[in-house]
């Protein structure tokens, strides 16, 4: 009786043990703090900008050992130490204007030969680095009264242009109505508004007489896509906004039905970054009424037909048309920068070319008169009403500036009247980022303060280092020589879940250590259960050789079962579960293949080595 | 060298206990059940929604203090505790029923307790979960198990026979009860951790239980001449020392992650210590039981293929 492998058998074993190997490799390299710079404006950083960073670097003592051009156009510059870079980050933020973007960044430190076949080190999770995660919930029931907003405005001009008459067109915040002053009026309109908004709009007919209207709902489908359109717009806006933060490597990705997951590692900011990503600015330009009073409106609370009350920054009520000239939609750019006229903070527009064509024909029509500047912030926030959850939107509106309309104006323009640089410089990020399609609010947020993420790692990682150890010794203790084989297995497979979960570029979490353990567990119990399978039956006089052979043979069934059902446990978890969950489920499962792999095959094939070519074995060190 | 486990020769009765063990099982189920629904786990902010925050000291701090500047700066119902060291300070909020953003109000926590405090800490971290993601977590949790718990029911009625099923779902079911039991009892916090450790017992408990039914399995089929309460017997005796040394093994690396891993696994791993140890107890107290009781025999596994087979057995 001999036990021995076919020789390509042999020969796998070793590919798939360097494979594993080759891509667990990168792991080993330390990461190395860097800064990376780009423009994403123009993607590319220009000479004169390096030879100053170079000159301002080296003045102040912090200079880069390695500065790598990226495939992007960003440029990375790596250093000794985290002082070093965050010394040189906060010098550069200082040193180039708004339009460069200074992230921090942990580059691994991985040679070059190994990122050519792809290798990467394992990603970690925020929870080991550091950085701030947030889970925001989209509203996207506000869809809806944007909707109705929009074909309300669109209504009233396009009935007046197809001269169907009318009398008002009202919005609710779920419908609109348009009103008429007879049936045979409504009658008239309704075939042709039916044709116009088969696709978008439910009409229904009320009333009669003098109350005769036609009420419209959105169609079931349109609002899917409106809300889906919604969803997209927002994460991408939320992407360009994370670009201006300047993170590196930020995850922004959509989560159920409604929710926008946002990872930003390494960003320490939380405040800024909140302002920066829930906020829903944007501004209006509405001309001044001249025909009422504004202080009597304020006192009465009603403003006259065709406008609406506003209050500046200091409480003055002023009146202003109900007609926008125009949105902040059409804005291309903003900038931030100090007013000629008054030094105080101003921001910079540039407008696209329909948005300058409106802009220019409504103010050369009203040269002379008063055009406010209307800023609009809309924020929401998840409150509890009578025990049910409510998403409640607050948009308050403010009038920043008003003057008076010199001349036409067009593509540029500067807006003054802020409080701070700060606001100014926020207000300018935010209309260059674009808007929100659907107000947001958080309702998830965790932060890790790097020293912590660092220290989460360190003692993680050593205890689990030491759980090993022990372990690895109480096996030798007790199994003796089959003790330091199952122990090669263990190591293997530690170093298999690493590799595998490095090429699969998947987050190491702390759930995600716990699978490490509870596989390692799993790992050395296949490794148990064969040993004590051959020692079981050594002691029912077989001879070793067919101790060995049966005892695997008989301890596979009994794996696999326990295996495989632990796998279904695996992937339902990871098919119902969320975050850290699934986390768990993916190293967990990664991890009881390995250990098949290696307790069973692996094992096999060392003992087949040391035992199996011995004719006379007489006696089994287990 | 350690001396060898040997039970295949020992023959302990663990069936012929039965009355005992399924009796104390049961108590502890119930006294588990009890727990629960009087004091309840400490749900952490996971699934609570609220806010935490974690700063540090340079010097270690009393917690005395820091509860009265918080209670000045109109923080109601902060809870205070050390964490791991004496110099950090983990601060729990309730979920706030007014207009606070999560952000300022971490802020303003730090900056009450640079106001007011001796030494000016330093933000460590700070988590806000929101109440209903708090309520979606624990719906999640709960389902996710339960998918879990049925594919188990399937695969072992296909691989073994539907009784060993809801034996080995029984046995599970009572880990999981037992260890939130003993959660309740302690008061110790439930995160989302700690839910992952509970999800990381029933796979640990699953596969000792697959093991125990194996070997029954194997047992019906090599000791033709034996009852059925006696070949279980023999099955979970040769089982024991694996079952043992596996465990062992386990808590060795669990007893590592506890005492050296940090604050931040303590909760973790002391959840897989208790599960791994209720999860051995029920593979070897309860598995087999339950199959025997649920009339599991050597018919059920082995269909009779001609009629003299009756003969085989002893009475």
């Amino acid at each position: 009786m001999r036990n021995s492998y076919p020789a390509w058998l042999y020969a796998l074993i070793v590919v798939v043990i360097l494979g594993a190997g080759l891509y667990a490799a990168p792991n080993l390299f330390p990461e190395d703090p860097s800064v990376q710079i780009g423009n994403p404006t123009t993607g590319e950083i220009d000479q004169n900008i390096r030879e100053l960073m170079g000159t301002i670097l080296g003045a102040q003592g912090v200079t880069p050992h390695t500065v790598e051009e990226q495939d992007d156009g960003q440029i990375l510059l790596r250093f000794e130490t985290t002082d070093e870079q965050s010394t040189a980050a906060e010098i550069l933020r200082n040193a180039l204007d708004d339009n460069h973007t200074v992230a921090l960044n942990m580059a691994p430190a991985t040679p070059r030969w190994l990122r050519a076949i792809n290798g990467q080190p394992m990603a970690l999770g925020l929870d080991l680095r550091g950085g701030v995660h947030f889970l925001m919930e989209v509203d996207l029931d506000a869809v809806i009264g944007t909707a109705m907003e929009r074909y309300s405005n669109e209504l009233r001009g396009r009935l007046r242009e197809e001269r169907i008459s009318f009398d008002t067109v009202e919005r609710g915040s779920r419908d609109l109505t348009v009103m008429f002053e007879s049936e045979a009026d409504r009658e008239a309109a309704e075939g042709w508004l039916q044709r116009q908004y088969r696709e978008e709009l439910v009409w229904e007919s009320r009333g009669s007489g003098d109350t005769s209207r036609l009420v419209a709902t959105l169609d079931d489908d349109h609002l899917t896509e409106l809300r889906r359109q919604a969803l997209q717009q927002n994460i991408s806006t939320l992407r360009s906004r994370v670009d201006e933060l300047g993170v590196a490597e930020p995850i922004i990705a959509q989560q159920g039905e409604n929710r926008i997951v946002v990872q930003l590692p390494g960003v320490q900011d939380t405040a800024r970054a909140k302002e920066v990503l829930g906020a829903t600015a944007t501004l209006e330009f509405r001309l001044v009424s001249e025909s009422g009073d504004a202080q009597e409106a304020d006192e009465t609370g009603r403003a006259p037909s065709g406008t609406r009350l506003y209050y500046e920054r200091d409480g003055t009520p002023v009146l202003l048309q109900r007609q926008v000239m125009l949105t902040g939609d059409y804005i291309t750019d903003a900038s931030s920068g100090i007013a000629q006229d008054t030094g105080g903070p101003a921001v910079f527009i540039n407008l696209d070319g329909q948005g300058a064509r409106i802009f220019s024909r409504v103010t050369s029509d009203n040269v002379g008169r008063l055009m406010a500047t209307v800023f609009i912030e809309t924020s929401t926030e998840t409150v509890e009403e009578d025990g049910e959850q409510v998403m409640r939107t607050s948009r308050s509106e403010e009038v920043i500036n008003v003057a008076r309309i010199n001349e036409p104006l067009g593509r540029r323009f500067q807006i003054s009247g802020l409080d701070s640089s700060r606001e100014a410089r926020n207000l300018a990020l935010l209309l260059r980022a674009g808007a929100l399609a659907a107000p947001m609010s958080i309702v998830e947020e965790r932060t890790v303060g790097p020293s912590l993420g660092q220290e989460n790692i360190d003692r993680g990682m050593q205890s689990v280092v030491i759980g090993f150890i022990a372990v690895m010794i109480f096996m030798v203790l007790y199994y003796r020589v089959f003790g330091v084989i199952a122990n090669v297995a263990l190591a293997l497979n530690l170093i298999f879940i690493v590799s595998v979960l490095s090429m699969l570029q998947a987050t190491l979490t702390l759930p995600g250590i716990a699978g490490i353990v509870l596989t390692v567990g799993m790992a050395v119990d296949a490794n148990v259960l064969i040993l004590e399978r051959i020692r079981e039956e050594l002691r029912n006089g077989l001879s070793p050789q067919a101790a060995i052979a049966s005892g695997y043979d008989r301890a596979f069934t009994t794996i696999a079962d326990a295996n495989v059902t632990t796998l279904i446990a695996a992937l339902v978890l990871f098919l119902f579960g969320t975050g850290p969950i699934k986390g768990f489920a993916i190293t967990l499962s990664i991890g009881i293949i390995a250990s098949m792999f290696t307790a069973i095959m692996v094992t096999r094939a060392i003992v087949n080595l040391t035992y199996g070519r011995q004719r006379r074995l007489n006696r089994l060190a287990i | 060298m350690l001396p060898h486990l040997n039970f295949a020769e020992s023959n302990l009765d663990f069936l012929g206990k039965r009355k005992i063990t399924i009796t104390v099982s049961l108590i502890l189920i119930l006294i588990s059940v009890a727990l629960l629904a009087t004091r309840g786990l400490n749900f952490g902010i996971d699934f609570t929604g609220g806010t935490l925050v974690e700063v540090g000291y340079p010097e270690a701090v009393e917690l005395d203090p820091i509860r009265e500047t918080l209670a000045e700066g109109g923080f109601a119902g902060a809870q205070v505790q050390t964490f791991g060291t004496s110099r950090d300070v983990l601060i729990r909020l309730p979920p706030s029923e007014d207009d606070d953003d999560p952000a300022t109000l971490s802020n303003r926590v730090l900056n009450a307790l640079q106001d007011g405090g001796p030494d000016d800490p330093d933000l460590r971290r700070v988590e806000f979960v929101g109440p209903a993601v708090g309520e979606e977590l624990r719906e999640q949790g709960g389902l996710a198990m339960i998918y879990a718990l049925a594919g188990i029911l399937i695969y072992v009625a296909v691989r073994f026979e539907w009784r060993f099923s809801i034996g080995a779902v029984f046995a599970l079911i009572y880990d999981v009860v037992i260890t939130l039991g003993i959660f309740s009892l302690l008061q110790l916090e439930f995160d989302l951790g700690v839910l992952a450790a509970v999800l990381a017992v029933i796979g640990y408990s699953l596969n000792d239980t697959i093991v125990v039914y194996d070997r029954i399995r194997e047992n019906f089929r090599i000791l033709r001449k034996k009852g059925t309460e006696e070949v279980m017997n023999i099955a979970v005796n040769k089982t024991l020392a694996r079952t043992i040394i596996t465990s062992t093994t386990t808590l060795l690396v669990l007893f590592a992650l506890a005492f050296l891993g940090g604050a931040a696994l303590q909760n973790f791993s002391i959840a897989l210590i208790i599960g791994v140890i209720v999860g051995t107890y029920s593979s070897i107290f309860i598995a087999a039981t339950a199959a025997l009781l649920l009339g599991v025999d050597r018919q059920v596994l082995l269909p009779v293929k001609k009629e003299g087979a009756e003969e085989d057995q002893t009475p």
